[in-house]
């Protein structure tokens, strides 16, 4: 479990990009925190890994403070997804899988070999272990870059924005198998994004933040859906848009769902 | 032409390469020189650089030394260090570091600095450490930027040496100077060519180490080996 206590990132030059957030991310589940840009959320999430320290407030993770373990240590322990993968240009993918466990000590050749199963595991061709990452496609780094946060088999992952940079229909594939992985591995994860469709696709839990880092409200996808807390959270959901506001019609004997502008957008089942 | 001739001839005479005064024995003179000027300029420079680059700060202290550096003039200050320090090799050694000094700094830090940040945030977020940040990723990225600084500052520095036989009877200077005092310019001439020939040879050198380099830092931009784009599989 991670928990932000009384949380505030303020700097030197005035900004402050996380007011005050007390929260909870339950273990073994998918917390997505939602907001548009500058909102502070890759802020918060960079507080776990002690990329940023917070000015005041405390973060633990199982209930120790994150302050009281060594920062590189600390990031060996925590998987970490980063848009376009950040992958090291000069090294090849399984290298660049293998990363963190070499790191730790483990052998070149154990780690490479693990890594090999890992590209497996994320949907890769383990042929692709021995190119360099400027030859693989957007989606495929992005793959790598999971390949890599799974390497050390860490509890949580964080994951910043990690399919932003690529196609809408990659993305799909992406999340759809980020949530094959995740029923398999059960990590905790931290995702944050500032696409609601991707929000509600992924996360247990959602987060919608306003500035500062401030939860504006905090529930599952079909709660909020459902009951947008007030204003702020209806409109950036988007409630009662055309999207939104789905009915029912019958045509050939069939229920499709068409949307408030009467374009269709499924079938029901059943 | 004449001279040329005769220059290429006092070359080509094995007798000038025998002997306390042979011609061999500058060229190892000036290399061993250079050698020592760059090798303590790299010592100095490229931590400094790579530091400055790797931290941010400092960034002003490079860019006053280098661009105030190349107003010196190397053969002023040889002289000023030459008077208080006298005849011998550490005022040449002195000003030629001075001469060295800025372009290995200037390519230390700004390739350092070069190396895309969201690279070195990603390493460090996964759990490098700083030092390991250094050594396996800005250095590597980082080499043919500053491997190009080192060998602006060795061509600089061989071509430069040549002053050093001014206070101090050593390497190629010394069949310049003699043979402009001694109205030989056939010797001279002799001297010039061979710094022009050492200068080609250590580009070339060098060449070969930033293309190395290069290809460590960006192995995919390489024609040559199996580095076709990987087929798109449906999947992604």
């Amino acid at each position: 479990m991670i928990r932000f206590d009384a949380v505030r990132k303020e700097y030197p030059d005035g900004t402050v990009a996380v007011e005050d957030v007390t929260l909870e991310v339950p273990s073994h589940g998918v917390v997505v925190l939602v907001g548009s840009s500058g909102c502070g959320k890759t802020t918060l999430l960079r507080m776990v890994n002690r990329m940023v320290e917070p000015t005041s407030g405390t973060v633990s993770i199982d209930g120790v403070d994150v302050r009281s373990i060594d920062k590189v240590e600390l990031r060996r322990s925590i998987g970490y997804v980063l848009q376009a993968g950040g992958l090291l240009p000069h090294r090849t993918v399984a290298d660049n899988v293998a990363t963190v466990p070499v790191l730790q000590g483990t052998s070149r050749r154990e780690a490479r070999s693990a890594a090999l199963g890992l590209l497996e595991r994320v949907g890769l061709d383990p042929k692709l272990g021995d190119r360099y990452p400027a030859q693989l496609s957007g989606g495929q780094q992005q793959r790598v870059g999971v390949a890599r946060a799974l390497a050390a088999d860490p509890n949580i992952l964080l994951m910043d924005e990690p399919f932003g940079a690529v196609d809408p229909i990659v993305r799909d594939q992406l999340q759809q198998e980020m949530r094959t992985l995740q029923s398999e591995l059960g990590k905790t994860i931290l995702f944050v994004t500032h696409d609601i469709d991707e929000a509600f696709a992924l996360g247990d839990e959602v987060l919608v933040l306003r500035k500062g880092a401030e939860v504006a409200q905090r529930g599952t996808p079909a709660e909020i859906l459902a009951n947008p807390a007030d204003e702020f959270v209806s409109r950036f959901v988007g409630a009662g848009t055309s999207r939104r506001t789905l009915s029912v019609r019958e045509v050939d004997g069939r229920r499709i769902v068409v949307d408030g502008d009467d374009r269709p957008t499924g079938v029901l089942a059943g | 032409m004449n001279l040329f001739a005769e220059a290429i001839a006092y070359l080509l005479d094995p007798a000038n390469w025998q002997g306390p005064s042979s011609l061999g024995l500058r060229i190892l003179e000036h290399l061993t020189f250079s050698g020592a000027v760059l090798a303590l300029a790299a010592a100095i420079g490229i931590p400094a650089g790579v530091l400055i680059g790797h931290t941010g700060r400092g960034r002003g202290l490079v860019v006053a030394l280098t661009s105030g550096a190349r107003a010196i003039p190397t053969l002023g200050l040889l002289t000023i260090f030459g008077l208080a320090l006298g005849i011998g090799l550490e005022a040449p050694y002195l000003a030629l570091l001075v001469l060295a000094l800025p372009p290995v700094l200037a390519g230390a830090y700004a390739g350092v600095e070069s190396v895309d940040r969201a690279t070195v945030g990603g390493a460090r977020a996964i759990g490098m450490s700083e030092r390991q940040i250094v050594l396996q990723v800005e250095l590597p990225l980082a080499a043919p930027v500053l491997i190009g600084g080192v060998r602006s500052a060795a061509l600089q520095v061989i071509s430069t040496a040549t002053l050093a036989a001014y206070v101090s009877n050593t390497g190629l200077g010394r069949p310049i100077f003699q043979g402009v005092k001694a109205g030989d310019y056939e010797v001279m001439l002799a001297g010039a060519l061979l710094v022009a020939l050492l200068s080609l040879a250590v580009e070339l050198v060098f060449q070969a180490l930033q293309s190395a380099a290069a290809r460590r830092a960006e192995p995919t931009a390489v024609p040559a080996r199996a580095t076709a784009r990987a087929p798109e599989r449906n999947t992604a």
